[in-house]
């Protein structure tokens, strides 16, 4: 692989409170090289959306401590000045936010904002700003571009919104796309048109991809590596078919069991209720010692659960790994009945 | 026009929609503004929900799901078309009759970050109903009702002082979903309302959802582009395509055996949590631009995009037919015989074609 | 309702205990809450002390003041600054000081009653237009468009040569030009509010406009309206100023900060004095207008008061 397009190194983002210092993420390390996809998934308050607002500036200066190295195409983004920030957002760095509400302006027209984003990085004139703006929304699936671009983002539905802010982080093909629930809004359909758009800019421009999401059946079909964060930590990491199909830690193994399946026979009996992870996640100023799962989790059985951190081993070497030979690594104790661990 | 009795014993019907349209207005750039045109979210809708049941709703983005559920409950004013709740016409009441609906139907929102007012507490929220509908008289006794409330959705009464940045998704759309309770509804629209939690907390606002049903006879419409979601909790799913319900059957009879190219070609979509199997599953690609609600093709409205396109479908709008082998399980679709209206041969735009529920066909 | 009843809450003792009572209201007193968190806002608590401090001048000004306000003793005339006269005399030998403090009621009153009026008027417009939109928005903001494109001055003065001069009118001749200002910014303000889905989930419960506009919106919309509060505050004060120096607001000899400040304009180089404390005296009230509008408007941010939660 060539020199990546974004590498994360030891990650580490506290948040000043008035409960106390919230370590939402602890010591985070991935890369993404070109043209690959990796899909961060995990509990809802793991810390995914504060990683990567961590990476592009925008946690709030006052409360937030960022440590670590984030290298963006080799420059870090961390140290980096506001301005040269500002530049590398949109040519860089293209990113969807997760709430789609808020990252829409409510009075002002969609293709304005289209064109903004656009304009912000080159494109001079106001019609070709327009055009672009209207090719774009077409590029995303949105019926009729030529006259949603003059409605306001509350005439258009939840699915159609998130479209727009898909076309705006996608206006001036980053380098580096980062998706928070992209697709969460939108419908099977047009989620597999987006995902298709996303695959065609990463063979055209060798886009990498961070894709945060909960839905495992996106990560099956568009990553190329998982990473399973819990409690601002990975717990799991590794190619997707190693993590979706033999998950090693209990978090990953109780999140691929709550999932409803499609093909389920119901018949006329109850419907069986889901299996749920019980409990609640560990508020991020008060993380426990030891695993962060243990508390909620089904198996622990080591004593060391309770006291001491799991490191992130190998669930099986390298070479055991078929294909890529990407490694399979997970943060637990709890080994018993896997005889992958070396 | 009951296009049901035939295939199945009679039911009892909480809310149904005939021929309901919602059009929005579009307007030019003058200065009066006059309307050039309209967006058909919803564009003749035949649908009944029986008592007690859950029908899961899915379809296309855009494809006006959304405003049906405010349609069914006049958050949007129908611009066509009867709906009726317990056998009352909804889109004809005065104030008073309208607020006493509010209370018998209510509504848990897709965003659960969005749907809570920041400024007030999670009792001001849920309370609300209460005092709207003059419910549990004193300050006292409201208070009791909410901690109940909050217990029923799993809640700690005890948090009822926070306010909602305090909360989890998953807890927010609890509070949400005790607010929509608080009235004590027969009905429950539920708009896209585990979209945005994770996993596992979906998984539990779904047996969340279930347990209610039993527990306090609610009728449910769960509307969701989840489709795997959908399937678990449905006793019966309609499919939705720009404005008009294509499909609509017993769960296992929609999900198992889809009768119409659009629900195959959406099922074919969902994705599965194995990669293998996800990489070598075969979907049915829809061509084609998705059209405008406010351009609908003439005839099937699917045409545009349909794999399986023949000469009538341009020329005849197929009507909701009786398919399959579930009773019950009907698609508007001409591969299962030409049934619905002929589109007039002057009006061939379509765009300004009256509803379709003009004219009779061979089905009714 | 036609369904089954609703079942007794799960066995739950623990609802009803004592102590764990769930309460409608917020966990502290509203209020008491707010003051608490002013109070740990030096900034805001700073300027807060200082304009109650100065409303209590204001109040209790004839036994404050050392000597009249309009005692002229030519011997007296343009004294600067000394153990005698704090702040200085005028061209007519009146203390400065206490023409200040007499005048600290004038100032204030004026400038309360202007943006309360302002305040009332402008939010109610802005608030319907915006809430309503349709003609309703284009009726109102027209009008407010026709009353901004009148200069201010020109207008206060048309209010005051029709109702004549002293301190209510001078307050309702600044109202009608602040008027404008409040509509567009409380209608901007709700425009964005009015589409936030928590309007909609409670229309969806049954609640009324009334309901919604003063529980829903208004709220949501307020930041900025506080803050168009505190500047207009100050801006008001300065208004009755202007007005005072065209001879429309307060009448000489009485006092005003701004005829003071006026007065002295013209001696500006003789005795920097008669301008200068009137002056401070200005710019210390909407300094601590301003401060307190900031500090206020992150205090009635809820998510201002407590850590984030789980979720986000
Ligand atoms: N501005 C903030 N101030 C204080 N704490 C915050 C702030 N933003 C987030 N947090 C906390 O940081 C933790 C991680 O939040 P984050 O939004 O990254 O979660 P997430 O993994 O994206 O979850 P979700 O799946 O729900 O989006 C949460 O516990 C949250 O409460
Ligand atoms: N207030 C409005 N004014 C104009 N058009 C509107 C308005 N609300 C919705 N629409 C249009 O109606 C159509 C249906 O919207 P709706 O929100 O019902 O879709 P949906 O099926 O819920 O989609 P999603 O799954 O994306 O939420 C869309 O084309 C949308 O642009
Ligand atoms: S009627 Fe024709 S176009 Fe429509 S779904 Fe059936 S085959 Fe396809
Ligand atoms: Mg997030
Ligand atoms: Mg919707």
């Amino acid at each position: 692989m060539s020199e990546p397009v974004l590498e994360v190194e030891d990650l580490r983002v506290d948040l000043r409170t008035p409960r106390g210092t919230a370590h939402v993420v602890n010591g985070l390390s991935y890369t993404v090289g070109r043209g690959e996809t990796v899909a961060v998934v995990g509990e809802s308050g793991s810390g995914k959306s504060v990683s990567v607002l961590a990476l592009l500036g925008l946690l709030p200066s006052r409360t937030a401590t960022v440590t670590g190295r984030a290298a963006l195409q080799g420059e870090d983004l961390l140290t980096m000045s506001k301005n040269r920030l500002r530049e590398v957002r949109g040519p860089g760095v293209g990113m969807v936010f997760q709430d789609p509400m808020t990252s829409l302006n409510p009075v002002l027209t969609i293709g304005r904002q289209l064109a903004e984003a656009v304009r912000a990085h080159g494109e001079s004139s106001k019609a070709a700003a327009r055009e672009r703006a209207v090719d774009l929304l077409r590029e995303v699936g949105l019926p009729d571009p030529d006259r949603a671009v003059d409605r306001y983002p509350h005439q258009l539905s939840g699915g159609m919104r998130q479209r727009v802010i898909i076309a705006i982080a996608l206006a001036n093909s980053p380098a580096l796309l980062i998706a928070d629930e992209a697709t969460t809004a939108l419908d099977v359909t047009v989620q597999a048109q987006i995902i298709e758009l996303v695959d065609r800019l990463q063979e055209d421009h060798g886009t990498g991809v961070v894709w945060i999401t909960h839905d495992l059946g996106v990560v099956a079909g568009i990553a190329d590596r998982v990473l399973v964060m819990y409690g601002g930590r990975c717990v799991e990491d590794g190619t997707v078919d190693d993590v979706l199909e033999r998950p090693a830690h209990p978090y990953t193994r109780g999140l691929l069991g709550a999932l409803p399946d499609l093909a389920e026979e119901t018949g006329d009996g109850e419907v069986p209720d889901l299996a749920t992870v019980p409990g609640v996640p560990p508020p991020p100023t008060d993380l426990p010692e030891g695993c962060v799962f243990w508390p909620r989790c089904p198996v622990r059985s080591d004593p060391r659960c309770e006291t001491e951190q799991p490191p992130l081993d190998l669930v099986g070497g390298p070479l055991l790994t078929k294909g890529d030979g990407l490694p399979h690594r997970a943060a637990t104790w709890c080994r018993e009945g896997d005889d992958r661990w070396t | 026009m009951d296009l049901t009795k035939r295939a199945e014993p009679e039911r009892d019907v909480l809310v149904s929609a005939r021929g309901l349209e919602v059009h929005f207005p579009i307007r030019g750039s003058g200065f009066r503004r006059r309307p050039i045109g309209a967006v058909r979210a919803v564009d003749g809708v035949d649908l009944d929900v029986y008592r007690g049941e859950t029908l899961g709703l899915v379809g296309e983005s855009g494809c006006g799901k959304s405003t049906l559920g405010n349609a069914l409950l006049r958050l949007v004013p129908p611009t066509g078309g009867r709906v009726t709740f317990d056998g009352i016409d909804v889109t004809a009441l005065d104030r008073r009759r309208l607020r006493e609906l509010r209370r018998r139907a209510g509504m848990v929102f897709q965003d659960p970050f969005a749907s809570l007012d920041p400024r007030r507490t999670v009792a001001q929220t849920v309370s609300e109903p209460l005092e709207v509908h003059g419910l549990a008289g004193d300050r006292r006794e409201r208070a009791a009702r909410v901690g109940e409330l909050l217990e029923l959705v799993g809640l700690d009464p005890a948090v009822a002082g926070r306010y909602p940045h305090e909360f989890s998704g998953g807890q927010r759309q609890r509070v949400g979903i005790a607010r929509a309770l608080a009235g004590e509804p027969d009905f429950l629209v539920c708009d896209e309302a585990i979209a945005s939690l994770d996993v596992s907390v979906q998984a539990q606002v779904l047996n969340l959802l279930r347990r209610l049903q039993r527990q306090l006879g609610l009728t449910l419409l769960f509307v969701s582009h989840d489709l795997s979601a959908v399937r678990h909790i449905s006793d019966r799913i309609a499919v939705m395509y720009l404005g008009r319900i294509v499909e609509v059957g017993p769960a296992a009879a929609v999900a198992g055996d889809p009768q119409m190219p659009y629900t195959r070609a959406l099922l074919s979509a969902v994705p599965v949590p194995h990669p293998e199997l996800e990489r070598s599953r075969q979907r049915v690609v829809l061509g084609g631009d998705v059209p405008s609600p406010a351009a609908v093709p003439s005839g099937c409205r699917f045409r545009t995009r349909c794999p399986d396109v023949f000469e009538p479908c341009p020329d005849v709008d197929p009507a909701l037919q009786p398919v399959g082998s579930a009773p019950g399980h009907l698609a508007a679709c001409h591969l299962h015989g030409v049934v619905g209206t002929p589109v007039a041969a002057e009006a061939d735009g379509a765009a300004d074609r009256p509803p379709r529920a003009a004219t009779g066909s061979a089905a009714r | 309702m036609t369904g089954q009843p609703y079942p007794e809450p799960a066995a739950s003792p623990t609802a009803t205990e004592a102590g764990r009572e769930p309460s409608l209201r917020p966990a502290r007193p509203r209020w008491r809450e707010t003051l608490g968190l002013l109070a740990r806002n030096p900034t805001a608590a700073g300027a807060a002390t200082v304009l109650v401090l100065v409303a209590l001048v204001a109040v209790f000004d004839q036994q404050l003041a050392p000597e009249g306000p309009n005692e002229i003793s030519v011997e007296d005339r343009l004294q600067p600054p000394s153990t005698e006269h704090w702040f200085g005399t005028d061209d007519l030998g009146r203390d400065v000081l206490s023409r200040i403090i007499l005048g600290a009621s004038v100032s204030l009153r004026v400038g309360f009653t202007a943006v309360g009026i302002a305040l009332v008027v402008g939010t109610l417009i802005g608030l319907l237009a915006g809430y309503y939109g349709k003609w309703v928005d284009d009726v109102l903001m027209r009008f407010m468009d026709v009353i901004f494109a009148f200069p201010a001055v020109l207008l206060a003065i048309a209010v005051l040569a029709v109702r004549g001069p002293g301190p209510t009118n001078t307050a309702i001749a600044i109202a009608v030009v602040y008027v404008p200002i409040f509509a567009r910014v409380t209608r901007a303000s709700v425009l964005g509010v009015r589409e936030e889905v928590y309007v909609r989930a409670s229309r969806s419960v049954g609640a009324s406009d009334l309901r919604l506009l003063t529980r829903h919106i208004l709220p949501n919309a307020a930041p900025p309206i506080i803050v168009q509060t505190s500047i207009s505050l100050a801006f008001a004060v300065l208004a009755e100023a202007a007005l005072s120096f065209l001879g429309l607001g307060t009448q000489p000899p009485n006092p005003s900060w701004g005829l003071m400040l006026a007065e002295g304009r013209g001696y500006i180089e003789l005795a920097w004095w008669i301008a200068f404390f009137p002056g401070m005296a200005i710019f210390l009230v909407v300094l601590c207008f301003n401060l307190l509008g900031d500090g206020l408007r992150d205090v009635l941010d809820p998510r201002q008061r407590t850590a984030m939660g789980g979720g986000r």
